[in-house]
C-alpha cells in the first residue's frame, strides 16, 4: 500500500475541492460573517457581538420559532418511534400482506417536502372546511398538520430500520422466552427492546434532526402562517436572510446558533441514547 | 385459534392504515380531474358530470410550470450527482481507509463533522461562492452536490471498507496491479452493495431537494420543487387544477422508481442506518 500515498491527487483531491468549495469556505465563512453586518458578503462590517444579543433577546421571532420547533420536535419524534415500533412488530409475525403494508407505509416517504407539504394543505383544509375554518386560521392546525404530515412520512422509514432489527433478534431467544413462560409483554421488554436498541438509537437521532431541521414541508404546509406563528427555526433564519433588507448578519448568527444547538442535541441524544445500550 | 383470530384482526386493523397511508395520494389524484372550482370548495368529493374536467389541468400545468424542462433538469443534476459521488467518494474512502496518518484522519473527521451541520448554516455563503466561481448551471451544482453529500457517502463506504480484508488487495499488487487497477478491479465490485445504498440514499435527498438548487440555480433554471413552489408561491390567483396535475406528476415518476427498486431502496434504507 506504500505506493498508494501517491495517488492522493487521483483518490482524494476531487472529493476534498468539492468539499472545500461547497462546505468548508462557506462554513469558516458563515461563522465569520455573523460577527459582522453585511448586504453582499464584500460589503461586510465587523460588529462584535452585536448579532448574537440581538437574536438572543428574540430579533425576529427567533424565540417563537424555538419554542415551535422544540415542542413538534419532542410530539415528532415520541409519536414516530412509537408508531413505526408497533407496526414494525406487527409486520414481523407472518402476516400474509406484510409486504404489501409494508411498500405502502415506506412510500411517502420517497415524497419530497414541497410535494407533501401541498399535499397534505388540500387535505386540512378539506377537513376543516365544514368547521369555516382553514388550516392557517389558527396556530394550532398549523402545529398538528405539520405533525400528522411528519409522521406519516417518517413512520416507513424507521419501520423499516425497527424491521430489520427485529428480524435479527435470535430466533431461539423469543422461544426459549415463550418456552419459560413469558408473555408477550415480558418477550418485548427481556429480548426484543434490549436487542434492537442500536436501532431505537439511530431512529431518534433521525427523527430528532430531521424534525428539527424542517423546512420544505413548512414551506409549503403554512409557511408559518398565520402571523409566523408555524414558523420552524429554518424557516425562521430564512426568512431573516431573504425577506429582510439589513438583517443578514443577524440570519447568520442565528444560523450558527442553529448549529450549535443541532450538534450539541444530536451529540447529547447520541450520548444518552448509546449509554441505554450498555445497560440494557 | 386465538391466534388465527388475532391474526386477522391485525391484518384488518393494518388494511384499514394502509387506507389512510394511501387517501392523500388517492384524493390528488381524483382532484386532478376535477375543473379548478371545484377543487378546493369540495375536495373529498369525487368528479361528476358537472365538475370533471378531463386532462385541462394536466395540459394547462405542464404549460404553465415548464414540467417537462424541469423533469429533465432534475433528471440531469440528480443522475450526474449521484454518479459523481458513488465514484468519487468511494475512491476518497478507501484512500482514507487504507493510507493512515494525521492528514487522512482529520479530513475524515472533517467529512464526517460536516453531517451534523444544518443546511441554513451554509446557505447564504455557499450561494454567493457558487456565483463568484461560475456554479450557478445545472452543471456546476454536481460539484456542489458532491462536496455537501461527500460526508454521509465517505462515512458509509469506509465503514463497509475496513471490514474488507486488505490481503485481496495486497494479491493484487503482488500480481503488478497499481493502486488504480487495485481499486476498480479488486475494491469496486466488492463496494457493489455499498454503492448502491449511498446512490439510493442520495437519490432520495437530490430528487427532491428544494433549498440548495432553488438558491444557487432557481432563477434561470427549475427543477421539478422549484416549478411547484413557483406554481404555489406566485402572484395572483392560485390554479388549483394546474396545481393538483403537477403534484400527481411530481410523485408518479417516484412511485415508479419505487415500485422497481423496492428491494434496493428498503435494503439500502436498512443498511445505511446500520452504518450511519
Amino acid at each position: 500500500m506504500k505506493q498508494l500515498r501517491r495517488f492522493f491527487p487521483l483518490f482524494v483531491m476531487p472529493t476534498l475541492i468539492a468539499f472545500i468549495i461547497a462546505f468548508v469556505v462557506p462554513f469558516i465563512m458563515g461563522i465569520y460573517l455573523s460577527f459582522t453586518e453585511f448586504t453582499t458578503v464584500s460589503d461586510a462590517q465587523f460588529v462584535g457581538l452585536k448579532n448574537y444579543a440581538a437574536v438572543l433577546t428574540g430579533a425576529d421571532g427567533f424565540g417563537r420559532s424555538f419554542v415551535f420547533t422544540v415542542l413538534f420536535t419532542i410530539v415528532t419524534v415520541i409519536s414516530v418511534n412509537i408508531i413505526a415500533f408497533f407496526l414494525a412488530l406487527a409486520l414481523t409475525r407472518g402476516l400474509k400482506l406484510t409486504n404489501l403494508f409494508r411498500t405502502v407505509f415506506f412510500l411517502p416517504n420517497l415524497i419530497g417536502g414541497i410535494v407533501l407539504g401541498y399535499i397534505w394543505q388540500l387535505i386540512f383544509n378539506g377537513i376543516l372546511q365544514p368547521f369555516s375554518q382553514t388550516l392557517t386560521s389558527n396556530s394550532v392546525y398549523g402545529f398538528m398538520g405539520l405533525v400528522v404530515m411528519t409522521n406519516w412520512q417518517l413512520i416507513g422509514y424507521m419501520m423499516v430500520i425497527y424491521i430489520s432489527a427485529i428480524n435479527n433478534v435470535p430466533h431461539e431467544q423469543i422461544e426459549a422466552a415463550t418456552v419459560d413462560g413469558a408473555g408477550s409483554f415480558m418477550t418485548l421488554k427481556k429480548i426484543i427492546l434490549p436487542s434492537v436498541w442500536p436501532s431505537v438509537t439511530i431512529c431518534t437521532f433521525l427523527t430528532l434532526t430531521n424534525s428539527f431541521k424542517l423546512f420544505d414541508q413548512n414551506l409549503a404546509l403554512t409557511a408559518g402562517a398565520p402571523a409566523r406563528k408555524t414558523e420552524m427555526l429554518a424557516l425562521n433564519i430564512y426568512n431573516t436572510f431573504y425577506g429582510r433588507m439589513g438583517y443578514e448578519g443577524i440570519g447568520q448568527a442565528k444560523a450558527v446558533i442553529f448549529f450549535v444547538v443541532v450538534a450539541a442535541v444530536a451529540l447529547a441524544q447520541l450520548y444518552f441514547t448509546s449509554r441505554g445500550e450498555s445497560d440494557g | 385459534m386465538k391466534n388465527k383470530l388475532g391474526s386477522s384482526l391485525l391484518t384488518a386493523l393494518l388494511s384499514a392504515l394502509a387506507l389512510v397511508y394511501v387517501a392523500p395520494i388517492i384524493i390528488i389524484l381524483l382532484n386532478s380531474f376535477k375543473s379548478r372550482f371545484y377543487i378546493s370548495s369540495e375536495p373529498f368529493s369525487l368528479p361528476t358530470a358537472d365538475t370533471f374536467a378531463g386532462i385541462s389541468n394536466y395540459i394547462r400545468g405542464l404549460s404553465d410550470t415548464g414540467f417537462a424542462t424541469a423533469f429533465m433538469w432534475s433528471a440531469f443534476i440528480t443522475v450526474l450527482s449521484v454518479g459523481a459521488i458513488v465514484l468519487f467518494t468511494s475512491m476518497t474512502a478507501w484512500f482514507l481507509v487504507r493510507v493512515k496518518n494525521r492528514l487522512t484522519r482529520t479530513i475524515y473527521y472533517a467529512f464526517l463533522f460536516s453531517m451534523i451541520v444544518p443546511f441554513q448554516m451554509v446557505m447564504f455563503t455557499m450561494s454567493k461562492i457558487a456565483n463568484i466561481l461560475g456554479l450557478d448551471n445545472p452543471l456546476g451544482i454536481v460539484l456542489l452536490y458532491l462536496g455537501f453529500g461527500a460526508g454521509l457517502s465517505v462515512f458509509i463506504f469506509a465503514g463497509f471498507i475496513r471490514s474488507l480484508p486488505v490481503s485481496l488487495e495486497e494479491a493484487a499488487t503482488i500480481d503488478g496491479c497499481g493502486p488504480v487497477r487495485t481499486f476498480f478491479s479488486v475494491v469496486m465490485p466488492l463496494l457493489r452493495p455499498t454503492a448502491i445504498t449511498v446512490a439510493i440514499l442520495q437519490t432520495m435527498w437530490i430528487w427532491n431537494d428544494y433549498l440548495l438548487p432553488y438558491l444557487v440555480i432557481g432563477n434561470d433554471y427549475k427543477t421539478i420543487p422549484i416549478a411547484i413552489q413557483y406554481l404555489k408561491g406566485g402572484y395572483g390567483s392560485i390554479d388549483m387544477g394546474a396545481l393538483m396535475a403537477m403534484l400527481v406528476l411530481a410523485v408518479v415518476p417516484v412511485v415508479i422508481f419505487y415500485l422497481l427498486c423496492q428491494k434496493y431502496i428498503i435494503k439500502g434504507v436498512a443498511a445505511g442506518a446500520v452504518k450511519g
